[in-house]
Formats: C-alpha cells, structure tokens, sequence
C-alpha cells in the first residue's frame, strides 16, 4: 500500500492555469448560457462555430483517399514540399535568398515549436544571448526564449495614452541594443495590441537594426489574416530579406489555415550564403532531434497539398480574406455598438488595429468584472478576440464594456 | 568507408552533460564584446540607405553537424543504388514485401474521424483527454486500482521522445542535479535528451558481449553504487538496442534494488505489444513496479506498435503516490510543455482514442499487432536456421532466438558493421543492430551470408 505521507513529488507546488489558455478552461467551467469566449485566438464564424476551411476538408480527403500514402517518419526537418511552399509563401517565390539556396526551412510544431527550436539553436550557436521583445507581447514569447537559455529584455512599443506605437520609444531602444542583439518582430498583427509599424516606420527599423548588426527574429503568425492579402502582410519581412541581410522568420498556420491543433509551422533561417543555410539545417536538425524527433505529418501534409495545388491555392486565398473580413466587420460593429451608447472614451482604435486581437485598453479590475458580472471570458490584459464575436454577440460586449467603464474605476 | 566512432559522429552523445557544460562556449566566443562582428561593416551609422553587409555571415563558425546515428542510415540506404540493398536500421516496421505498413484499423480510424468532420482547435495542454484515459488504461491496466486513485498524472506528448524530454524537464526543475541512470548500451537519442534537458546521466553494466546477454549482477552493482534518489532509465520491454529482456524474477530484484536506494524507474515504453505480441504481457514490468506502491515515471510511444510513426503520439505518465500529487505533477508537465510547443497534435492522438475506445477497432489492432510481431518472430527464427546452417565455425547463434523485440544486437563491431554496409549493402547502426522489422524471410539467407562474413573476415 502507497505511503501517502512521503513522495519524492512532495516539494513540486501546483501551477496556476497558463494565462491565455487558461481562460478556455475558466469559459468551459461556466454554465451561464450568455458566456463569451473571447479569450484565446481562435477563428469563430458568425454562428459562433469553429471553423475548418473549405480547402483543408479538401486536402483530407485527397490524402486519406490515396492508397499509396504512409505514415513513416519525417526527417527530422520535416515534410520537403512543405518546407519549400512555406518559404516561398513568406519571402515570395521569387525571392533571390530562395533561389540562391541561402535560405534553411525546418518544419516545426506551429509557431511556438518555431520560436523554441530558433532560440535553443541562436542560444547554442550565437554569440549574443539577449532577445528584445516588444512590450507587450504574446505571453508566451518570454517563457520560450527564458526556456531556450536566451535572456530576455523588452523594447517599448505600445503606447497606452495614444492606443498605438511608440515609435520613439521603440527606436531610443533598439538603438540602445547591444550590437548583434537578437530583436522579435512581429510580422503583422501585433498581438496583443494591433498596433503595427507602418512601411515607412518598419524601412526605419530596418535600416536602424542593419547598422547595429541586430538580429531580426520574426514571428508571422497570421500572414493573410490581418489585411486579407498574404503578400502585404508579409511585406516586413520581405524588406528585411531584400537588403541580402540574415534574419530568422517563425511561420505558424494555425490561424490562417486554421488547423490549430495539427500544430503546424516553420522556421527559417535566412543566411549570407548557401553554404551557410546548410551548415545551419545540419546543426537545426541537433536541436530537434533530442526535443521531439521529427515533426507531426498530418498538419504539414495538408498544408502543402494546399500550396502546391493552384486551385487550392485560389480557393484558400478566397477563404482567408473572407475570415480576415468578417473580423474587420466586428470591429466596424463593435465601434458603432459603444458609439451608439455613448461609452465614455475615443474608441477608434478598435478599427485602427490591425488582426485578430483588439487591446481595448480596460485594466484587469474591469476585466475581472467583466467576466464576473456579464460572462466574458478575455485575458487580464484587456485584449479580446474579435475572432470570437458575431453579430449576434456584439450588443452583449458592448453593454458588458459600457458597464465596465461607466462603473469600475 | 573510415570506420568513425560513435563519440566522433554524435559528439552530445559521447559527453556526458559535466562534461558538454565545460564546453558549451565553444562555439559562442568568436566575437568578443569590444569588437564589432566582422560580418558588419558599415561606412557610417543611419546615413545610409542599406548597411553595407560584409558576405560574412553572423553564423560562419557553424560546423556542418553529423548525420543522426541512426536516422542518417535511412538517408544512406536511399543514395545507394544497388539491388542487393537491405535497410534495417530505423525501427520501423516493414512487410514482407518489405513495405511500410499502415495498419487497417488506423485508415478505418481516420476514415470515420473524416466522416464525423471533427475539427481542428487546440488540444488542451495536456493534450486530448479521451487519448490520456486511454494510454493511461493501456499501460497500467484499465481496472488497475492506481487509476482509480487518480494517482497518475499523463499528458499526451510528442511520441517517445517528446515525451521524455518533457520528463527530463520536470527532473532538471525539481530534482536539481539527480542523475538518470541509463543503461549501456542503449537508444542512442537518450542521451542526446538528457544532455539537452540539461540532466546528467551516468551508465549502468547492461549488455554482457562475452554472453551476448544480460549482465545482471553488473546492472544491480551499478543501480546500488549510484547517489540515493537517482531515476533509474529503464526499457518496458524489448529493450533497444540490445532486445534483451530482464526476466521476471530478475525484474523484481531490480524493484528491490531501486526501493532500497530510494531510486525513482523510468520507464521507456516504446513496443507495448510489439515484444510479444501481447498489450497485458509487455506492460508486466511496469505493473510490477506500480503494484508494489512505487512512484514511477513512464514515457509511451505508438511509433511502432499503431504504425503511427510520423504523427508523433505518445504520452508520459507520472505515477505519485497521491491524488493531490498527481495533479500538482501534471500542472508542471503542462507548464514545461506550454513554451515548448504550447499544445500537441490532435490527428494521432485521435487516431489512437479511437482505435482503444472502439472494442471493434481494438480487438482488430490486438490481432495486426499479433501479426506483426508474428513476423518477426519468423524472420528471427529464419535468419537462426540459417546462421547456424552456414555457419562453418559452429558458433552458437542463439541467442538471436533469445532477444525480443524489433532489434537484434548482432555482436558485430562498428568496423564488421561497415563491412555489411560497404560489401553486402546492408543498412544497419554502428553499434550492430540490426532492424528485424526491416527483415524479409527471402532476404535471410543473404543477411546470414553478410553476417557470417562480417564477422569471421572482419575485425
């Protein structure tokens, strides 16, 4: 009979739920019928419904109807077809890193396995050990780089009294940087706030961090989903790429192929020449290989039967900027909804920002009230999900805001 | 072909971590902090519309890394144009015809989960719920009073090895500077997990060459002289690479051992099913240590055993010896996993929930796994009849029939190990394992001649 009284667990305390994705849990516990579910980016339609696109269910079918289909290993950079269709999607595929071979892809677990991968590789091999993040940032960002044994600073970044950049800010910090510092960008869509540079704005960064030797490390999270065009939103890192320089690009599609739960994603490595890119994959593949093995297939077979069909391809463009719509349509709603009740405050940045997130600026006691008081269910930080809205939903947030604002200080 | 050491060709493998932790700035101090990098040169700062970049890149003192042990032998078979040509390195599990083989059951499986139109949203942390009771059930047994205890703490995790690497995690966070004890020889990525975990490891006496067996009283020696509160890295069954076995009363003397030094096993769990042909049969060990009231640590794979390699399922178990610890266990696994790649992969793992939850479907996985070890047993005892029948030395073969599992541990050295790749084209790892999976009964005779040639021509 086990000694309850003595295990070698003893001293492990239990952790509190992970921020983000604990306010899933929190939703799932609540029995109120009116619960929203704003709080972690996860793509709703109008009916409140998950979504699995047109193309994807498409791309199953044509896989599991495939006789000649197994499920043998990877290697451990992943699926070929679906690392070259994910750097063409993000540098272009006319790139001149990509045709001169300078570019390393190596299929990793969304876009958190792509974040972690590139920190334990910059961590092992680079001789600078500090990421600059901007503040805020996704939640997660600190905990992976901490993890990969890189130390981790912020640069400023959103500015509360304007409800955007501050670029200044952002500037006097990056300019501060140690030389050769490694710098996360967010590609578009900031999250949690919305708030991107503008191509004028980013071009200034750009040449700022090529003159100081900083590192860019891109995390691209939700190309096509922020302006509904897969090339604009990845015009930041095309610059970047564009000047021969080398960058890091950690590409999810778990958003903008909606397939969350394959865990898809990849990293690449942008290097000064070829020889390079392939010394960097052998040494990729080190990091990988005692983390997981080799990545998941179903996820990355999907995605490149998609990029490698142009009728795929079309249909999937199709499907991405109807998503991308629908939210900038929430947010049209959303503002006119507060408008409409003469909420206290300028509330223009819910159409200004930019993706899935809107950062509406409410502090975590009218947040906590919030979901006490009307069901809604959002991160402390006052970020919401706009993915999670209907139309039919809208009033309710709207009432729950106007509530927060006009009675919690 | 240069015959190159194991230690030369895996370097984290051959350090152990003491030793990679004098190392670890190697790399890194190219560019000291006064100078600026040589890959950047500039003509002077913001006064230019694009830094001149020098063609030195910030990544130049890379060196070309080796190609996995193991992994890399696939990659060499592929380039190798001969018709002779035979892999049996990767364990992965071949037909016949020497094909992969996608278990009826698994297609029947992702045909209904199509059908249902399930969708694609996050897995919690911790990974599928239905997959966690079921793994859980599968190992220990579903009527197993542990289970009812909600002693167990399981988290789905990337097959094998993310599974073990998010239990070296958890040791390196609360059991600062405890070993794992692994033994030697053993799966050569093992290391690699440890090294990276950052958790030292040191080797117990495992593999006698002179037997070709276990060297038992060697492993229980080490087990005893190794600091109080170790964790003892043990294989469930068919062990990898050797497949030899502990047998069951030898079993219990390791849980004596272990109980004695307050030692905390391990389990690698990767061939459930695939030892013997039996789920209940190959999860004996682990019962044994759970029924005696020890707290334990299993890391499960379906790599093998649902043919699911590719879509990488596992899960890592955490037996405590309460409730109350088991959720405070699990809370941290979830805390290790979220900044490593947040939640896991939903397709296999449903795969799995429905294969085991469907007693159709599993009574149907229990027969093609029956067969599939079935055929290995026969290509063992085929490749036996032929090692003994050509054999002119009247060496004793036997022990091939002996060792279980998908893996033979051929007593070849690296130097024969070449021998069999560069003369006869037979894929194998260095340290002379050879893939049975990967075996045709057609192909015996020829793997026997390569064998004995290896072996009697070559040292």
């Amino acid at each position: 009979m086990a000694d309850h009284s003595s295990s070698v667990f003893s001293q492990i305390a239990r952790a509190p739920e992970d921020p983000i994705l604990g306010v899933t849990v929190a939703y799932n516990k609540d029995s109120d019928p009116s619960k929203l579910n704003l709080g972690v980016g996860a793509y709703r339609t109008e009916e409140g419904n998950p979504l699995v696109l047109n193309v994807v269910r498409q791309a199953e079918q044509k896989l599991v109807n495939d006789p000649s289909r197994v499920k043998e290993y990877l290697p451990i950079v992943g699926l070929a077809d679906f690392n070259k269709g994910s750097a063409k999607l993000i540098f272009g595929a006319d790139s001149p890193a990509i045709q001169e071979n300078r570019v390393a892809t190596v299929q990793c677990l969304s876009g958190t396995g792509s974040l972690r991968v590139g920190g334990e590789f910059l961590a092992k091999h680079y001789y600078e050990k500090t990421v600059y993040i901007p503040s805020p940032t996704w939640g997660n960002h600190p905990k992976i780089f901490t993890l990969a044994g890189l130390s981790v600073k912020t640069y400023r970044y959103y500015d509360p009294a304007t409800r955007g950049l501050d670029f200044q800010g952002l500037l006097e910090d990056l300019g501060n940087a140690p030389t050769g510092a490694i710098v996360l960008l967010h590609a578009c869509a900031h999250n949690p706030t919305g708030v991107d540079p503008t191509l004028d704005q980013w071009e200034q960064i750009r040449k700022l961090m090529r003159s100081k030797g900083l590192l860019p490390f891109f995390d691209s999270a939700y190309q096509g989903f922020a302006s509904g065009s897969l090339d604009a939103d990845a015009q930041s890192v095309r610059m970047f790429v564009a000047d021969g320089g080398e960058c890091f690009a950690a590409q999810s599609y778990a958003k903008n192929m909606g397939l969350y739960g394959e865990r898809v994603g990849a990293l690449s490595i942008v290097c000064k020449t070829a020889d390079v890119a392939s010394r960097v994959e052998s040494q990729l593949k080190l990091v990988i290989r005692p983390m997981y093995s080799s990545p998941p297939l179903h996820g990355a077979s999907i995605v490149a039967t998609i990029l490698k069909d142009s009728n795929l391809y079309n249909e999937w463009t199709v499907e991405l900027k109807a998503m991308a719509d629908r939210i900038i349509s929430m947010r049209k709603q959303l503002l006119e909804a507060l408008q409409a009740r003469g909420t206290p405050g300028d509330w223009t940045h819910i159409i200004k920002q930019i993706g899935m997130f809107t950062f509406t600026g409410l502090n975590a006691e009218q947040v906590a009230f919030m979901t006490r008081e009307h069901h809604i269910y959002m991160t402390s930080d006052g970020r919401i999900s706009m993915a999670g809205l209907s139309s039919k939903t809208v009033p309710h947030l709207a009432d729950a805001m106007h509530a927060a604002v006009t009675r919690v200080a | 072909m240069a015959s190159i050491s194991l230690s030369s060709i895996c370097p984290s493998a051959a350090l152990s971590f003491q030793e990679k932790c004098k190392d670890k700035t190697k790399s890194s101090v190219l560019f000291g902090k006064e100078k600026q990098p040589l890959y950047m040169k500039t003509k002077s700062r913001g006064r230019i519309t694009m830094a001149v970049a020098v063609n030195t890149s910030r990544f130049d003192n890379i060196t070309m890394a080796p190609p996995d042990p193991i992994l890399g032998v696939s990659e060499a078979f592929k380039a190798d144009t001969s018709d002779m040509k035979l892999n049996l390195g990767v364990g992965a599990y071949r037909t016949e015809e020497l094909q992969p083989y996608v278990l009826k059951v698994v297609k029947k499986a992702e045909n209904l989960m199509l059908e249902r139109g399930e969708n694609k949203e996050y897995l919690p942390i911790e990974g599928l719920a239905a997959f966690n009771k079921a793994t859980a059930e599968l190992l220990f047994g579903a009527d197993n009073p542990v289970l009812h205890q909600q002693r167990v703490a399981t988290i789905q995790g990337l097959s094998g090895t993310g599974s073990l690497r998010v239990a070296a995690a958890l040791i390196e966070r609360y059991f600062p500077g405890a070993k794992v004890l692994i033994s030697s020889p053993t799966w050569g990525n093992h290391k690699n997990i440890f090294n990276d975990a950052r958790v030292p490891w040191s080797e117990y006496r495992y593999y006698d060459p002179k037997t070709v067996g276990l060297d038992f009283d060697g492993m229980i020696a080490d087990i005893k002289a190794a600091p109080d509160g170790s964790f003892v890295l043990l294989h469930g069954c068919a062990h990898n690479p050797t497949g030899i076995d502990p047998t069951p009363e030898q079993w219990e003397k390791i849980a004596d051992v272990i109980q004695e030094k307050n030692h905390i096993p391990f389990f690698d769990v990767a061939y459930q099913g695939f030892a013997s042909g039996s789920l209940d049969e190959d999860a004996s060990s682990v019962r044994l240590f759970a029924a005696r009231g020890m707290e334990l640590l299993v890391a499960q794979s379906y790599s093998k055993n649902l043919g699911l390699y590719a879509e990488r399922v596992g899960a890592i178990n955490v037996l405590c010896s309460s409730a109350d610890a088991a959720v405070r266990v699990k809370s941290q696994l979830k805390r290790i996993a979220r900044p490593m790649y947040s939640n896991p992969p939903v397709h296999g793992a449903r795969i799995v929930a429905n294969v085991v939850g469907n007693p159709d479907f599993f009574n149907e996985w229990k027969e093609e796994m029956e067969m599939m070890a079935g055929r290995i047993k026969s290509v063992r005892q085929k490749l036996y009849n032929n090692l003994s029948a050509k054999d002119k030395s009247r060496k004793d073969w036997s022990f091939i029939l002996e060792q279980i599992g998908m893996f033979s541990f051929t007593g070849l050295n690296k130097a024969q190990s070449d021998n069999m790749t560069d003369k006869w084209h037979v894929y194998m790892t260095k340290d002379g394992r050879i893939s049975l999976a990967g075996l045709s009964a057609a192909k015996c005779e020829y793997l026997a001649d390569a064998i004995i040639d290896s072996y009697h021509n070559v040292s």
